[in-house]
């Protein structure tokens, strides 16, 4: 009763208990995304929920418009012709991955990264990609090479397009994993001191330079994105862009730690519709 | 349709401008580059490499504070705001230390900038 009045307390100030990573108690991940969303409808109430997936450009109308021109014909559509033919050619066995994929891989990419109970670890699109590639005698991709499974990915998940985020944390392992990623997503680091939340919880609609920044709600849905039109960029990959800005040392791409963010970020933009790939600046 | 590549052509210069990095590694700017004249604390305060101040505040009495961000508040009567100068260089050297919160970054405790450089800044924000 008493925890349950402190929260009522914290929230009550503009969400700055998530704000700071505070109020963790007895945080579930719903409670942790409907704060974030209560933080930031109350701080903009003018930004409607579903122009989150814009990220910064929620916040800038002339280059929404600009975004909007670019999207109409992308510059990247032949990066995804390619992700197209290398989803359709069969394994030297004959064998497809929409045969080894759940539901021959549609409307399957908002339910990762996934928490994998028989393996006891986070598993991310891309890893159950490789594991039928494995299944069917190929070779594992890099998950951080573009030419693979970068333009793979690319285009595998517009068939998920439409799809609302819908990661699940369930059970006490599971538990354990968002956790992991939600305290990597507080944690100041670098020389410059910065954690994740301190750039896209608590400035999220600010500008550092003439950069606006992107709120972390929505930030999961739209991966890989094309930066300046056709630099392939993976979500793991800005992880690693963010840290390096603050002089911090990342741990790899598929790394625990990095999967572990993943998932604890994903589950933040749950609700929202997946649309692959996006062009950024 | 030509329109369109123009709009295309405007987002890839930016993006190769900012390079997506608005606190830009080091790289020397003219000011750091030049052995010949002193560094000032306003060289300082605007470099990216250095201070940066201009990521987050923005300075309204300087015109060529160009493109700041706004992370903290306008730096202006800045002796107004802190009459003990002592503690306006006590902020810069470490925020945290009065607000735990703070996103600005502690230049002093994590050796961003050295006490001269401080020094230098702190006298420069303090005439603002
Ligand atoms: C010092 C500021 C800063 C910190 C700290 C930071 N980022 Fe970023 N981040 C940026 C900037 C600047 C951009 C580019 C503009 C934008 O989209 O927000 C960005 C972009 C992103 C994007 C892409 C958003 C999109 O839709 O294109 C993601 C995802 C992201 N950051 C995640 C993270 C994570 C996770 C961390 C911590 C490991 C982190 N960031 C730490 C500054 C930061
Ligand atoms: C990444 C963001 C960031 C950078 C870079 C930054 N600051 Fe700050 N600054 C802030 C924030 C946020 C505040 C608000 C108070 C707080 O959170 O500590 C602040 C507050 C201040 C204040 C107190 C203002 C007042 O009236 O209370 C001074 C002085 C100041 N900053 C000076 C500087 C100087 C000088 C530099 C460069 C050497 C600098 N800041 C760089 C974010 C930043």
């Amino acid at each position: 009763m008493k925890q349950k009045i402190i929260t009522k307390l914290l929230t009550g100030m503009a969400g700055l208990g998530i704000a700071l990573g505070a109020a963790t108690a007895h945080a579930t991940p719903e409670s942790d995304r409907q704060e974030l969303i209560k933080y930031y409808t109350t701080k903009y109430p003018n930004v409607k929920l579903e122009d989150y997936v814009y990220g910064a450009l929620a916040f800038d109308a002339d280059s929404k418009a600009q975004y909007d021109a670019i999207m109409e014909f992308p510059p990247f559509e032949a990066d995804i012709e390619k992700g197209r033919k290398m989803w359709e050619t069969p394994f030297k066995n004959g064998k497809t991955y929409a045969g080894c994929l759940p539901s021959g891989g549609k409307q399957i990419a908002g339910n990762y990264p996934m928490f994998d109970e028989a393996k006891g670890k986070v598993v991310t699109l891309s890893n159950v990609i490789n594991d039928c590639r494995v299944a069917n005698g190929e070779e594992a991709y890099n998950v951080d090479d573009k030419k693979t499974m970068g333009l793979l990915t690319a285009y595998m998940r517009t068939l998920s397009n439409g799809m609302l985020s819908n990661v699940k944390v369930e059970g006490p392992k599971a538990t354990t994993a968002y956790e992991d990623g939600k305290k990597t997503f507080y944690s100041r680091k670098g020389q410059l001191n910065f954690a994740c939340a301190s750039c896209h919880v608590q400035n999220g609609g600010n500008r550092l330079r003439s950069e606006l920044m992107s709120p972390v709600i929505g930030h999961t849905v739209h991966w890989p994105v094309f930066r300046g039109g056709d630099n392939l960029v993976t979500l793991q990959e800005r992880y690693q862009g963010c840290m390096k800005s603050v002089r911090a040392v990342s741990p790899p791409a598929d790394s625990e730690t990095l999967n572990n963010l993943e998932y604890f970020h994903s589950a933040l933009s749950n609700g929202l519709p997946l649309k692959a790939s996006v062009f950024r600046k | 349709m030509r329109k369109l590549h123009q709009v295309a052509t405007a987002f890839a210069i930016s993006a190769i401008m900012l390079s997506g990095n608005a606190l830009a590694q080091a790289t020397a700017t003219p000011a750091a580059a030049a052995p010949a004249k002193e560094v000032t604390g306003k060289d300082l305060s605007f470099n990216r490499a250095k201070g940066n101040c201009l990521a987050c505040h923005a300075m309204p009495t300087q015109p060529d504070a160009e493109s700041a961000g706004s992370y903290g508040p306008p730096l202006i009567a800045m002796s107004a705001r802190f009459p003990d100068k002592a503690k306006m260089r006590a902020q810069i050297w470490d925020a945290t230390a009065t607000n735990p919160s703070s996103t600005m970054i502690p230049f002093g405790k994590h050796g961003v900038l050295s006490e001269k450089e401080i020094d230098k800044i702190t006298d420069f924000v303090y005439g603002l």
